[in-house]
C-alpha cells in the first residue's frame, strides 16, 4: 500500500489544483494612461542608465588626454546621439517631476490636525533641484 | 535604499548635467568648459566624490526598476535569476569603473 493512500493520512491528487487565474496580456499597460505614465517612469531608469554610460565615457576620454576628449566631444556632435539624448532628456525630467510629486504620498504631515498640501510638501525638492542646478553650471561655465 | 538614494540623485542631478554635456555643449548652445579646467575641476576631491555618486546610485536605481519593468510590465517572468543578474551585475560594474576613472584620473 503506498503512503498517500494509507488510512488516516491526507490523500493528495496527483493534479494541479486549478486556480483563477487570468492570464495578463503582455501589453496591459497599452489600455489607460495611467498604467502608460508608470511604464514610462519605470523606463526613464533606462536613460538614467544610458546618461550614466555616456558620462563613464567622457571620464574614460578625460582620463586619457586631450586628443581624445576632443574625439568624445566629436562623436557626441552626431545626429544620434543628440536624438537619443534629447529623448533621454524629457525622460529624466519626467522621473524627476513623478519622483517629487511622490513625496507627499509617501510621507503625508500633519500640522494642526490637517494634511499639509501635496504642492507644499513638493515644493522644496523643486527649490532644491533650480538651486543644486544653478549650482552645477556656476561651476561648469565659471 | 540604494534604490531611493539613486532616484534622489538621479532626479535633482541628471536633468542638468544631462543638459549641459550632451546637449548644449555638442550642439554650441553653449561654449563648454576647456579640457584643462575640466580636467582640474575632476580631479578635486569633491568633485571626484560627487561624480562618483553620480554614477554609482542612479545605476543600482536603473537595476531595480528594469528589473520589475521586465518582470512586471514585459510579464518576462522566466530568466530571472539571468535578469537580476545583468541588473545588479551592470550596476555593481559600472561602479567599479566609475572608481577605477575617478581614481586614476
Amino acid at each position: 500500500m503506498s503512503e498517500g493512500t494509507s488510512k488516516g493520512a491526507v490523500s493528495y491528487t496527483p493534479f494541479h489544483p486549478r486556480w483563477y487565474r487570468p492570464r495578463v496580456s503582455v501589453y496591459w499597460w497599452l489600455g489607460e494612461w495611467h498604467y502608460l505614465k508608470f511604464i514610462l517612469r519605470e523606463l526613464s531608469s533606462v536613460a538614467v542608465a544610458f546618461f550614466v554610460i555616456e558620462t563613464l565615457f567622457m571620464l574614460s576620454a578625460l582620463h586619457d588626454g586631450p586628443e581624445a576628449y576632443m574625439h568624445f566631444q566629436h562623436s557626441m556632435r552626431s545626429p544620434l546621439l543628440i536624438a537619443l539624448n534629447l529623448i533621454s532628456f524629457f525622460f529624466v525630467v519626467f522621473h524627476t517631476i513623478t519622483w517629487f510629486n511622490l513625496a507627499p504620498s509617501a510621507m503625508p504631515i500633519r500640522m494642526a490636525g490637517k494634511r499639509v498640501p501635496d504642492a507644499l510638501i513638493a515644493a522644496p525638492s523643486y527649490v532644491a533641484w533650480v538651486v543644486v542646478s544653478a549650482c552645477v553650471c556656476w561651476l561648469v561655465l565659471r | 535604499m540604494l534604490f531611493s538614494a539613486g532616484g534622489v540623485v538621479a532626479a535633482m542631478l541628471i536633468p542638468v548635467q544631462l543638459f549641459l554635456f550632451f546637449l548644449a555643449f555638442p550642439l554650441g548652445w553653449l561654449q563648454g568648459p576647456s579640457y584643462d579646467y575640466l580636467l582640474s575641476l575632476v580631479r578635486n576631491p569633491l568633485v571626484r566624490i560627487y561624480l562618483f555618486i553620480l554614477c554609482s546610485l542612479p545605476l543600482f536605481h536603473w537595476a531595480h526598476r528594469f528589473r520589475y519593468t521586465l518582470y512586471d510590465g514585459l510579464k518576462v517572468k522566466h530568466l530571472t535569476g539571468l535578469i537580476f543578474a545583468l541588473c545588479y551585475g551592470g550596476a555593481v560594474l559600472g561602479t567599479v569603473i566609475a572608481a577605477y576613472l575617478l581614481w586614476t584620473i
